[in-house]
């Protein structure tokens, strides 16, 4: 795995570039009161509006806040919120779905079919909704984005279960003795995930992407908060000021290409087919 | 009965539903009842689809029957649940086809042969690791192989490897499900010795499913002959190859490839194809593609009946064929 890994660095550029792009970010994030020359909610109304400078090195908005320090602490929320909206939603698809495929029968179709009623709805929607009803804040925010998110994990782990458990050593295990949880998370799940990986891998991007769609919305974190999403929409105002949409524009792009190129990069690593060239 | 029945089933029927709407039931099992003897070898022939593998896998209750029920030494077995259908997984074990699907690629030999210990809970009654060396002496392997994963190994290697797992809880009667089908052919020679060996040694009974007449005849102590999900002949193996009753029998052993030998017989060639599971003929199954078939084929179904001791064949000129 360490051999191959290094492989994968040298073979893959892109991979590389993902892993780089979304290092700089996490160190930034982490590292942001270091780093941010400005509080990132500090207001100084003699400098609004100001153009990018030696000082404001990405200007300032309406309320003379420091945007470089802004997108620096602003990874912060997105990150966080995207990479905690992938590990729980992929960890409960992962086991609905696995159980679903597994179990099979009418346990499937009823779960199948509750997990396609919330597919079904536009998820952006969906997600609206579920924060207008609760009330908008980070936290209600992304138990919005687990529950869109959700089924997509639990559907591809089906289907892959589906394959996975008409193995021999599954029926090997059953005729050892081993009860169906056993079978479950020891035979089945440990060869099913690599799919599942590679997809939490892409979806980091668009959940920064959907979490930043709704704090451009309005919904998420208050006004004063640093998040990227909302930074844009404040810049709607102030339309010929490119700086202040520009660049927590850029961040999001950045790091949503980073977390799909590693995406891409696991597929490759993870794929059997294409493993025995690593 | 005189001889020691370790293992018999009873009418038993498997069926399937088949896939999307208006698809009928296909009966793979439809209605076998065998003996197993304690100590030998049954051998079970027949082309693919014909439900052997699915008998196999109902007898170690793998499968589910919809009908009939199955003795491990005289005890109902086909009802178990819990914690009495886990004490039986001890008695009876199964070898699979493949041998590099048969083992987890994400656990390693020791991991592997370990789990069945877990399963058990034995892991702290006994020292686990003397009997997983004990078990690789046992077929042939070294000890070295216990750190590798199952894609580092070759195939007679893992399956080795899924013998020694089927073994290790001591079971008496071993399902080889196309054990060496999958397998180079001097790799197959040296595991049908290696299964004969061990069958001595351990005192195993094996029901020996394979679609090769050769293997089986080299194995079996006595053979049985399934068509369509049924039982057509079954007798001692040296009596069936010697006189075969059945016509499908006939037909199928003069298909087997013969090397020199002078006194190679006419090749029956079978017309048509297996008719669909889900919809067998009426009466005898085989009446579609039989050369002898008559009126009373189409009709009535025939049941398997001793036409000289030992040797049973379900057809209906089989009387007049002795």
């Amino acid at each position: 795995m360490k051999h191959s890994l290094k492989r994968l660095f040298c073979s893959n550029a892109l991979f590389t570039i993902g892993v780089v792009i979304c290092l700089f970010w996490i160190l930034a994030a982490v590292f942001a009161p270091l780093i941010a020359p400005y509080d990132p909610v500090a207001q100084d109304l003699s400098v609004r509006l100001k153009p990018p400078s030696a000082e404001h090195w990405f200007g300032t908005d309406s309320f003379g806040q420091d945007i470089f320090s802004r997108v620096i602490f602003g990874g912060r929320y997105s990150l966080f919120a995207g990479l905690l909206t992938v590990v729980i939603a992929g960890a409960l698809g992962t086991l609905y779905g696995a159980i679903a495929g597994y179990v099979g029968g009418w346990v499937d179709n009823v779960m199948m079919r509750l997990s396609e009623m919330i597919m079904s709805f536009p998820s952006l929607i969906l997600a609206m909704i579920i924060n207008t009803v609760m009330g908008s804040n980070l936290f209600n925010t992304m138990f919005a984005l687990v529950i869109v998110a959700w089924p997509n994990y639990a559907r591809l782990m089906r289907s892959v279960v589906l394959s996975v458990k008409e193995n021999e050593y599954v029926s090997a295990a059953r005729a050892l003795g081993a009860g169906g949880l056993r079978v479950l998370l020891r035979e089945v799940i440990p060869n099913s995930v690599s799919s599942v990986l590679i997809m939490a891998t892409t979806d980091i991007g668009n959940q920064i992407l959907m979490f930043s769609t709704l704090s451009f919305l309005g919904l998420g974190s208050a006004p004063p908060t640093p998040e990227w999403g909302m930074m844009v929409s404040d810049g709607v105002d102030n339309f010929n000021k490119f700086w202040i949409a520009g660049f927590p524009g850029l961040a999001i792009f950045t790091m949503a290409v980073g977390a799909n190129f590693i995406g891409d990069g696991m597929r490759d690593l993870l794929d059997p087919k294409l493993r025995k060239q690593f | 009965m005189s001889e020691d029945v370790l293992m018999r089933a009873v009418d038993l029927k498997v069926y399937f539903k088949g896939e999307g709407r208006g698809a009928g039931i296909v009966r793979a099992v439809d209605g076998v009842s065998l003996d197993i003897l304690r100590g030998e070898t049954l051998g079970i022939v027949g082309e693919s689809g014909c439900g052997k593998s699915t008998l196999g896998r109902t007898l170690l209750r793998l499968q589910e029957p919809v009908a009939g029920s199955i003795f491990l030494e005289g005890r109902d077995i086909s009802r178990l649940r819990g914690a009495a259908l886990k004490q039986m997984r001890r008695e009876a074990q199964i070898v699979f086809q493949d041998p590099s699907a048969c083992l987890n690629p994400r656990r390693t030999v020791r991991q592997i042969l370990r789990e069945p210990f877990g399963i058990h809970g034995m892991e702290g009654t006994m020292d686990v690791d003397a009997r997983i060396c004990e078990l690789l002496r046992l077929v042939g392997l070294d000890e070295y192989l216990l750190s590798r994963y199952p894609h580092e190994l070759s195939g007679g290697q893992k399956q080795r490897i899924g013998i020694a797992r089927a073994l290790a809880l001591e079971p008496k009667i071993v399902v080889c499900d196309e054990a060496v089908s999958a397998l180079d052919v001097s790799v197959q020679a040296q595991v049908l010795n290696l299964l004969q060996e061990l069958k001595e040694k351990l005192h195993l009974t094996y029901f020996f499913i394979s679609h090769n007449l050769n293997v089986v005849y080299q194995v079996s102590d006595r053979v049985g002959v399934m068509y369509l999900g049924k039982l057509v002949e079954l007798a001692d193996c040296a009596q069936l190859y010697e006189k075969r009753c059945h016509p499908y029998t006939e037909a199928l052993l003069s298909a087997v490839p013969r090397v020199g030998a002078g006194e190679r017989g006419e090749r029956i060639h079978l017309a048509g194809e297996v008719p669909d599971p889900a919809n067998p003929p009426s009466g005898c199954r085989f009446h579609t593609r039989c050369p002898k078939a008559c009126e009373k084929c189409r009709v009535s179904e025939p049941v398997l009946t001793e036409v000289e001791p030992g040797h049973f064949v379900a057809c209906h000129l089989a009387g007049d064929a002795t």
